[in-house]
């Protein structure tokens, strides 16, 4: 059930620069799947509308979640300069989330791309405890390779980097390429370009790939309207070619979407 | 203690209503409102067939506020009464339902499907969407428009017609009047203030539609003072809208001469905040020992 709380920062940490690791006491980890992801709330009335982060990983007693999110304005600036021991008004768990069944997929990508990275980490833990063979493959920037390590808990990891200061220089489909990596499903999260190019090499190799979309949200629960993805066929609650990212989403099969 | 407010001959049980759009049919909500606490649901605007709305981005934060550019979408007035309606009257609510269109056929067409659902209780006429290239706001800036919409619509319609204003006006108090001349039962007022943002980084501007009606507490004064403008020019009750955060604001809505109050982006902030706004009012009541809520109504003096 959805429910806007008050939680508690339990820690945070800068992981790279403008990258921000935050942990939260919140009962909203009690039912969070990895994929979905919680609104927060600025306290500075200026600034009114929730922002929405994906999670990253839920702590095993359910009782506190991980973002990792970067400083993009107002207020993720706010929220950066939270000590432990800070209130935090969080609603959530929000959107549909990763498909996790065992037995469904043998070996997967897990790809994301820079800030589409962090909720990699809870769907790596929860594909691996189903036996599923965990490959992810991350672009960054550089070699700021922020939760490389968390994620090699689960398999290997594999890098890419625009600059090429750390694996292979370029963009994530580089990477697969240049390992010779093979999956049957596709989990993915990132920017546009990645997404796209994503979806063209799953059709090419007749894979699925849920893809994890972002656009700009106001209210997060499906009533606004603001946040839409274009859709192939007429979405069965709008009645046309729209599905809304925050509550049909964010998670689409990758052939569902026109992006 | 009275929370009862009559609009066009309609009692609602208290004047605490939702603003259309920022609502959906109250499905979305129901999770964290129980809607039967609301005076009133005021659905999203719905049209004759499905509408696909505008390209995203489709929204974005101003200081204070927020921009919308939604266009409408909306599933068809079909669906609407097979899906919407249903939902809603499993509860003890109003329903009032926002009707859109590009014509006045379209209108016309909405207005009489609605008719054979006695459950709606009233229609809010959609003249004042900002976002849209046909329809709505088209006939809600020209008075004659205005009164010959509503003129026609009021002999198609089989629930009071109320009108929703804009604000994007020289003055709301000659489209209030050419509203009630047209033979409206009420008016609702104010809809979103045409804005607009510009990205200074990619240069570029941040709704796909370029402007965006403005919501959310930035634009409440202005509210306030356009509905007590229109209630000293006119008749007909007011359902008061705009920027309503907290009870203290629903209050001044009222005191201006609203007889109910819509609530809308703040239901994005706190989706529970409908509920809290109706507690304020009755403790509001109680501190002032007002025992019926019309005499609120229009109270403000100099």
């Amino acid at each position: 059930m959805k429910q806007k709380v008050v939680g508690q920062v339990i820690s945070q940490k800068e992981i790279a620069p403008m990258i921000f690791d935050m942990w939260i006491d919140t009962t909203l980890a009690g039912e969070a799947q990895p994929g979905q992801f919680i609104c927060v709330y600025p306290k500075d009335k200026s600034t009114l509308l929730p922002r929405p982060i994906s999670i990253c990983e839920v702590r095993e007693d359910r009782k506190a979640l991980r973002i990792v999110y970067r400083v993009a304005g107002a207020g993720t600036k706010e929220f950066s300069a939270y000590q432990a021991g800070e209130s935090i008004a969080v609603m959530g768990p929000l959107g549909n989330g990763f498909p996790v069944k065992a037995g469904e997929a043998k070996k997967a990508f897990l790809i994301g791309g820079g800030i589409g990275v962090p909720p990699m980490l809870e769907l790596a833990k929860q594909l691996e405890r189903v036996g599923c063979q965990v490959q992810s493959v991350m672009g960054y920037r550089n070699q700021d390779t922020f939760l490389k390590q968390d994620l090699e808990q689960y398999g290997p990891v594999y890098v890419a980097s625009e600059d090429g200061s750390a694996g292979t220089r370029g963009n994530v489909m580089d990477a697969i390429r240049e390992n010779a990596l093979e999956a049957d499903v596709i989990f993915a999260c990132g920017p546009l370009p990645m997404l796209r190019a994503i979806k063209t090499y799953a059709e090419e190799k007749k894979i699925p790939a849920y893809i994890s979309l972002e656009e700009r949200m106001a209210c997060g629960v499906g009533a606004c309207l603001g946040c839409v993805a274009k859709t192939k066929n007429v979405d069965v609650h709008s009645h046309v070619h729209n599905a809304r990212i925050c509550t049909d989403g964010p998670v689409f099969l990758a052939e569902e979407v026109e992006i | 203690m009275n929370l009862q407010t009559e609009i066009a001959g309609v009692v609602y049980k208290n004047p605490v209503m939702t603003a259309s759009g920022t609502f959906g049919s109250g499905m979305e909500y129901s999770e964290f409102v129980d809607l039967n606490k609301l005076g009133a649901v005021v659905t999203k605007g719905v049209a004759n067939v499905p509408w696909p709305g505008n390209p995203t981005p489709r929204v974005a934060e101003v200081y204070g506020g927020m921009l919308n550019a939604i266009g409408l979408q909306n599933p068809g007035i079909d669906v609407f009464m097979e899906r919407d309606i249903p939902f809603l009257k499993q509860y003890d609510t109003g329903i009032i339902v926002n009707v859109c269109g590009k014509s006045v056929e379209d209108y016309v067409e909405v207005v009489e499907r609605l008719g054979e659902e006695p459950a709606v209780s009233m229609l809010e006429i959609n003249v004042s969407c900002p976002n849209v290239k046909e329809g709505a706001i088209a006939f809600g800036q020209k008075a004659d428009a205005l009164y010959n919409i509503t003129n026609t619509l009021k002999k198609h319609a089989k629930q009071p017609i109320m009108m929703k204003l804009s604000p994007n006006v020289t003055d709301i108090t000659e489209m209030a009047r050419a509203a009630e001349a047209g033979g409206a039962d009420a008016l609702s007022l104010i809809n979103t203030i045409t804005g607009m943002k510009i990205d200074i980084h990619r240069r570029k501007f941040v709704l796909a539609n370029k402007t965006g009606g403005m919501s959310g507490p930035a634009i409440k004064p202005i509210a306030v003072r356009m509905v007590y403008q229109t209630a000293q020019a006119v008749k007909l009750p007011i359902v008061g809208m705009g920027g309503i955060a907290t009870a203290e604001d629903a209050i001044e809505f009222i005191l201006a001469g609203a007889s109910a109050v819509s609530v809308g982006a703040m239901n994005f902030i706190n989706p529970y905040c409908t509920e809290e706004i109706l507690k304020g009012i009755e403790d509001y009541m109680r501190m002032y020992r007002v025992e019926n809520l019309k005499d609120l109504v229009g109270a403000v003096h100099e």
